[in-house]
Order: C-alpha cells, then sequence, then structure tokens
C-alpha cells in the first residue's frame, strides 16, 4: 500500500470508481425493464388504487372527484366479510395442501441425478402448455356427474360422486393449477442444499425423521415460504377456477370483483377491494423478505 | 500397535470392498485400528480413504465383507446406532443453529435434557476455546473456529471412535500446525481413537500411532511412522511418503542387486534372483565426497557420478548426482568447513548398509 499514497489512485478511490461505473451500467442495462414495469404495471396500478377513492355515479360510471373512502367503509359489510373469510380459508387450504404434496416431491426429484431430475422438472411444467382455462374445463369434464371419476365411484359401487360445483372441486382445482409454483422454489431451495450437513444430523443421532424435522425443514424454510406466498396469493384471489370448478355458486374474492366491475358497475368498491387484496400480498412478500427470504 | 492384541479392537475391517457402479472404491480390504490409537489414512486424491472413513461411520455401506465396532458387527447399522461420530471435512455445521445448539445437537438427540446438553455443550466449547462464541452463528466464525467447534460437536457425544476426514485441510499453514498439536493432545487426554484422514503425509508422520497408506482402493502398508518411511512395503509407498531416490534394479543374490546401468550393490533383499525391484535411497542417507574419498566400510554400498546441479537451501545443500543415466538426489551439509562441491564436480556418494530398503515393483 505504500504506492498508493496520493489520494487520487487510491485502491478505495478507484474501487469507488469502478462501483458508480457498475452501477450506471446497470442502470442502463436494466432501463428498458425498469421502463416496462413503469407503464405497464406501476402506473395501471395507480390507477387502480386512485379509482378505490373515487365516487360511483348514478349511470354505473365514476366520477375521479369527491374523493372519499366510503368503498372501503363498505368493504366492512357483513356479506363481503364472508367472502373474504371463504376466500381465505379455501386459500390456505390450498396452500396446505400444496406444500404437502409438493414437499415429498421436491425432495425426491432434489435427490435425482441430473438427467432424471431435468425430466422430472418438464413434466411439472407440461401442464403450462395448454390454456388454463382450457385446462379448467377438462377438471370439469372429468368430475361432472358422468364423468370418469363419478363413473369410476360407481363401478366400485359407492355411488355416484358430486365433487362439481362444491368447494373441493374449487380446491381441487386450485391445488392442480399452482402445485408447480409450489414445486418450483421448493426444489430450488432443496437443491442447493449442503446434503453433508443432513449426514452430520445423521451421525449426531438424529433419526431420519428428527432430521427432517430439525434440519432439512429449517433449511429449506426460504422455498416454503416463497412457495406458500405464490401459491396463496393467487388462489386467494384466484377467478377462474371457482367460476368453471365452483360453478359460481360460492363467491368468492375473485369474482366479487370482477361482478363489482363487470355487473354492479361499482368501479371504485371493486378497485378497493383489489387494492386491500394487494395491501396483503405486499405485507406477506415482506414478512417473507424478513423471514430470512434474502438467501433464495 | 498401542495395545496388546487381546483386547478388543476399536474398529475391524475385514475384507471389505465398497463399489460404486463400476467403480471399485475400496477394494478388499483388512485393517484394525485400537482402542485410544491415534491412527492416520493416508493416500492420493481418490484412494478410497472418505469411503472408508463414511462405511465406520454408517453413511455409506460396505458392498462385501465385516465392519465390526468394538466386536459388534454394524455392517448395515444406520449412523445415528454407531457408537461414532465424525468431523466432516467441510465440518458440515449446522448454518440455522448457534454454535451453542449446534454442540448440544447430538445429546439432544439422545434426549439430553435441554438445560443439561447446554451446560455440557458449553464445558465442551470451553474446551476448545470458543466458550465466548456460543451465541454466534456458524457464519460468523473462522476457519479455524468452525473447525474446533465441528470438533467439540463430535466430541460432546463422547464417541468411542472419533472419524475425521481432512479436518484440517482448509486451514493455513500456522494454524494447521497449532491443530495439530492440539488435536494430538485432545486425543490423548480423551484415549479415544481417533481415525484420521489426510493426504499430508507430514500431518500423518507428526501426529498418528499408526498409519495406513492406500492406492486406488487397496491398502498397501499399515505400520507406525517410522516403518512405513523406513521400510516401506513397495515403491508406491516409498515414493509417496517422503523425498527418496528409487534407483531401478534387478536382484541378484540375497545380498546384491545390479542396477539399469550396471553397477553391483550390495542390498540385501528377500526377493528371488532375476526380480526386479527399486532400491530406496532418502536424500538426507546419503553421503557425498570426492571421488575415491569412499571410507572403506561403505565400499559396497556407494557409487561414482558427477555432480549435475547444486540448490543451495540454506540449511543444505540438494545436489543431483548423475550416475550413468540415473539421477540420485542428495541433500548434503552446508554447516561451515563441509566441502561443497559444484556441477561437474566427480564425486563418490556412498550410504550405510542399513539406509537402503530394496522393495518390488
Ligand atoms: N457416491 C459415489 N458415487 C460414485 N463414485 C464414488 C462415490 N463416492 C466416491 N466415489 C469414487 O470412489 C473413489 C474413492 O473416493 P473417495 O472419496 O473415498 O476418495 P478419497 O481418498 O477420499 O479422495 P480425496 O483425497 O480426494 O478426498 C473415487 O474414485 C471416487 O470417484
Ligand atoms: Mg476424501
Amino acid at each position: 500500500m505504500t504506492t498508493a499514497q496520493t489520494t487520487e489512485l487510491s485502491p478505495k478511490n478507484l474501487s469507488d470508481a469502478n462501483e458508480r461505473n457498475k452501477r450506471r451500467q446497470g442502470f442502463l442495462m436494466a432501463f428498458p425493464a425498469y421502463a416496462y414495469l413503469l407503464i405497464f404495471f406501476a402506473f395501471p396500478l395507480g390507477i387502480v388504487v386512485v379509482y378505490s377513492f373515487a365516487t360511483r355515479n348514478r349511470f354505473g360510471g365514476t366520477d375521479l372527484s369527491d374523493w372519499n373512502f366510503d368503498s372501503y367503509i363498505r368493504l366492512n359489510d357483513e356479506v363481503l366479510r364472508n367472502i373474504l373469510f371463504r376466500s381465505f380459508t379455501l386459500a390456505l387450504l390450498t396452500t396446505v395442501i400444496c406444500l404437502l404434496v409438493a414437499y415429498p416431491f421436491s425432495y425426491f426429484l432434489a435427490t435425482r441425478t441430473p438427467t432424471i431430475r431435468n425430466v422430472l422438472l418438464v413434466f411439472v411444467m407440461i401442464p403450462f402448455w395448454s390454456n388454463f382455462l382450457v385446462r379448467n374445463y377438462a377438471w370439469r369434464v372429468l368430475l361432472g356427474s358422468d364423468g370418469p371419476v363419478s363413473r369410476l365411484t360407481e363401478l366400485l359401487g359407492l355411488g355416484e360422486t358430486r365433487i362439481l360445483f362444491t368447494p373441493t372441486a374449487i380446491v381441487l382445482g386450485l391445488v392442480y393449477g399452482f402445485l408447480p409454483f409450489m414445486i418450483l422454489p421448493l426444489y430450488a431451495s432443496l437443491e442447493r442444499l449442503d446434503w453433508s450437513v443432513l449426514e452430520a444430523a445423521r451421525d449426531l443421532g438424529a433419526t431420519g425423521f428428527q432430521t427432517l424435522r430439525k434440519v432439512t425443514i429449517p433449511l429449506s424454510m426460504p422455498g416454503v415460504i416463497a412457495g406458500s406466498i405464490l401459491v396463496f396469493i393467487p388462489s386467494f384471489g384466484a377467478f377462474v377456477t371457482p367460476e368453471i370448478l365452483g360453478g359460481g355458486r360460492e363467491v368468492l374474492l375473485g369474482s366479487f370483483i370482477v361482478s363489482q366491475f363487470l355487473e354492479a358497475r361499482n368501479w371504485p368498491v371493486g378497485a378497493a377491494t383489489s387494492t386491500v387484496l394487494m395491501a396483503v400480498m405486499l405485507a406477506s412478500a415482506l414478512l417473507y423478505f424478513r423471514k430470512g427470504g434474502r438467501t433464495l | 500397535m498401542t495395545d496388546s492384541g487381546n483386547t478388543t479392537a476399536a474398529v475391524t475391517i475385514s475384507g471389505i470392498t465398497k463399489r460404486f457402479g463400476d467403480v471399485v472404491a475400496v477394494d478388499n480390504i483388512d485393517l484394525e485400528i485400537a482402542d485410544g490409537e491415534f491412527f492416520a489414512m493416508l493416500g492420493p486424491s481418490g484412494c478410497g480413504k472418505t469411503t472408508t472413513l463414511r462405511m465406520i461411520a454408517g453413511l455409506e455401506f460396505p458392498s462385501e465383507g465385516s465392519l465390526k465396532i468394538f466386536g459388534d458387527e454394524v455392517g448395515t447399522l444406520p449412523p445415528n446406532k454407531r457408537p461414532v461420530n465424525t468431523v466432516f471435512q467441510n465440518y458440515a455445521l449446522f448454518p440455522h443453529m448457534t454454535v451453542l445448539d449446534n454442540v448440544s445437537f447430538g445429546l439432544r438427540m439422545q434426549s439430553t435434557k435441554k438445560r443439561e446438553a447446554a451446560s455440557r455443550a458449553q464445558e465442551m466449547l470451553d474446551l476448545v476455546q470458543l466458550g465466548e462464541m456460543s451465541a454466534r452463528k456458524p457464519s460468523q466464525l473462522s476457519g479455524g473456529q468452525q473447525q474446533r467447534v465441528a470438533l467439540a460437536r463430535a466430541l460432546v457425544n463422547k464417541p468411542k471412535v472419533l472419524l475425521l476426514d481432512e479436518p484440517l485441510g482448509a486451514l493455513d499453514l500456522k494454524l494447521r500446525q497449532e491443530m495439530q498439536t492440539e488435536l494430538k493432545s485432545l486425543q490423548r487426554n480423551l484415549g479415544v481413537s481417533f481415525v484420521f484422514v489426510t493426504h499430508d503425509q507430514e500431518e500423518a508422520m507428526a501426529m498418528s500411532d499408526r498409519i495406513a497408506v492406500m492406492n486406488e482402493g487397496k491398502l498397501l502398508q499399515v505400520g507406525p511412522p517410522s516403518e512405513i518411511y523406513e521400510r516401506p512395503a513397495n515403491r508406491f509407498v516409498a515414493d509417496f511418503i517422503g523425498q527418496t531416490n528409487l534407483l531401478d534394479a534387478t536382484v541378484e543374490d540375497e545380498d546384491h542387486i545390479i542396477l539399469t546401468n550396471g553397477d553391483r550393490l550390495r542390498a540385501p533383499s528377500p526377493h528371488r534372483p532375476g526380480t526386479s525391484v527399486a532400491m530406496s535411497l532418502r536424500p538426507e542417507a546419503i553421503s557425498i565426497g570426492e571421488r575415491g574419498s569412499t571410507p572403506a566400510e561403505h565400499e559396497a554400498t556407494s557409487l561414482v557420478g558427477q555432480v549435475e546441479s547444486v540448490t543451495y537451501l540454506g540449511h543444505a545443500i540438494d545436489y543431483v548426482v548423475k550416475i550413468g543415466w540415473i539421477d540420485l538426489e542428495v541433500r548434503g551439509d552446508a554447516t561451515a568447513g563441509t566441502r561443497r562441491f559444484s556441477a561437474g564436480d566427480s564425486v563418490s556418494v556412498w550410504w550405510d548398509r542399513t539406509s537402503d530398503w530394496v522393495v518390488a515393483d
């Protein structure tokens, strides 16, 4: 460090300059992405928030004046509270089922050889190759009163199954639709696991189950949390699946928002509901980053 | 051999083979490790050291053979049912637990009460001089400290055998030497058998009661360091342990061999006449002098040649002496007053008749 006496060229200044340069370059490269996010994401989001404070006029339009909290106050309505509660329960149930199904599968996946992993990962992704709507209608056929599932139970003497248009069908559809969102982050975190740590646990006298509980699960927590958020959030606001597999009998949050916009023509209430939903999502995402999500 | 023959060995390995698909990682090994012994397993990369250790730990099951720990067959017993603990090469500390929780983990698994486990873990941490660090996470420790946590985490369970897989591999030289001394005294005080894997032969020499040298899955020689160094069982061991000259030769009779350049030397060996062998000669065991200055009693164990190169090392001088087409490394004295040679000088070299050692190929 004896040569670096001059302030201009001291290593620290140099590295600072490098840092600045890198940051500037990084910003330039990310600019299209920023612009995209701003135009297609932040801007519409802002409109939704603005509308939630506006007033519906008599003709079903929205007056962008007279700003108030009425729409939010109306959310405290008994009907909406029920809808929120139902949506929350179903989303929670979906998340828990996804977690229980995806964890063993991801663990299995992470312990295979790279070739088998890739093949299995492709299988996980295959459903995405067809349209979400189409896949939901496929389930409708499968679960219908003269569909294969019902036929089978009839054949086995268990009588006809009436799953379609029940909460069970909704949860089934949601689990089916969002399972990959649970599998992928779980797999990512399990795959990066240092297996020698699990061996160390066994070596120190832990049984397989104790190792799972004390070491594997805690270490894969970032994946568990990320997957849970990725499943819970879309399930909470889901519209397509509850409509198609639930037959719209059970009004859930997604359907409620859509109906506020399209049928009731009450954009402010629809916007307010959406804003609350987004706030919940934001809160859970923040919670995730707090809980060591940085390591993902 | 630290113990008399009739006490039960800590680990008894008989006819163990381990295959991974087509790869034979460990090839028909027989080994006995005594109770309270510091036992080193030495060999080049990929020779099967780790695999052997993992079989003792139960992290890998042998394809063939029998493995006993204190007389009990443990062949396919899972690791948690064996009275051994391991210090892993990369330490494998639990990153989500504090140092104290790491060390008390084993005790908790044996359903020791939380408070007692914590106090015993704390004692063990004090022993490895990390008492102050118990509330930290492993990531907040230096490499050497992590290494000691790993050691404490294993030792707190009072294992009958402690397995260490290159535990000092990641440390710098100074810390390494410190830890060698610490490990050795810890082992002596606790009286536990240590099975220590390393590919550093000096480390193995310095620390162990006995050394096993492996290559390509085979056990080549087991014995105390001096025996391995002075009486290597074959060419590989001679070459692997320390620096040595290996001179190709053919056995003439039970007392003599003939080098490839035709020189005849006195070197007793049990091999049949005509066998091709190598004579191992340590550079420091060879004396160098002016041509014709060989003392009479060393006449039968001497050669003449020319100094090819000289490397001054401060405390010693390394010569390469050319004998015909054979290069012989000689470590000469550099103390004041001794004759020094330079390249091109004609010299005689000789050695004591007990310092050479003939090995079969
Ligand atoms: N799980 C495995 N699957 C396939 N081959 C393996 C496996 N584990 C080890 N091997 C092979 O077995 C041989 C011995 O490996 P091992 O890890 O025991 O060597 P080592 O002596 O510990 O080497 P190093 O000094 O590099 O750690 C190597 O050829 C290795 O490639
Ligand atoms: Mg190894």
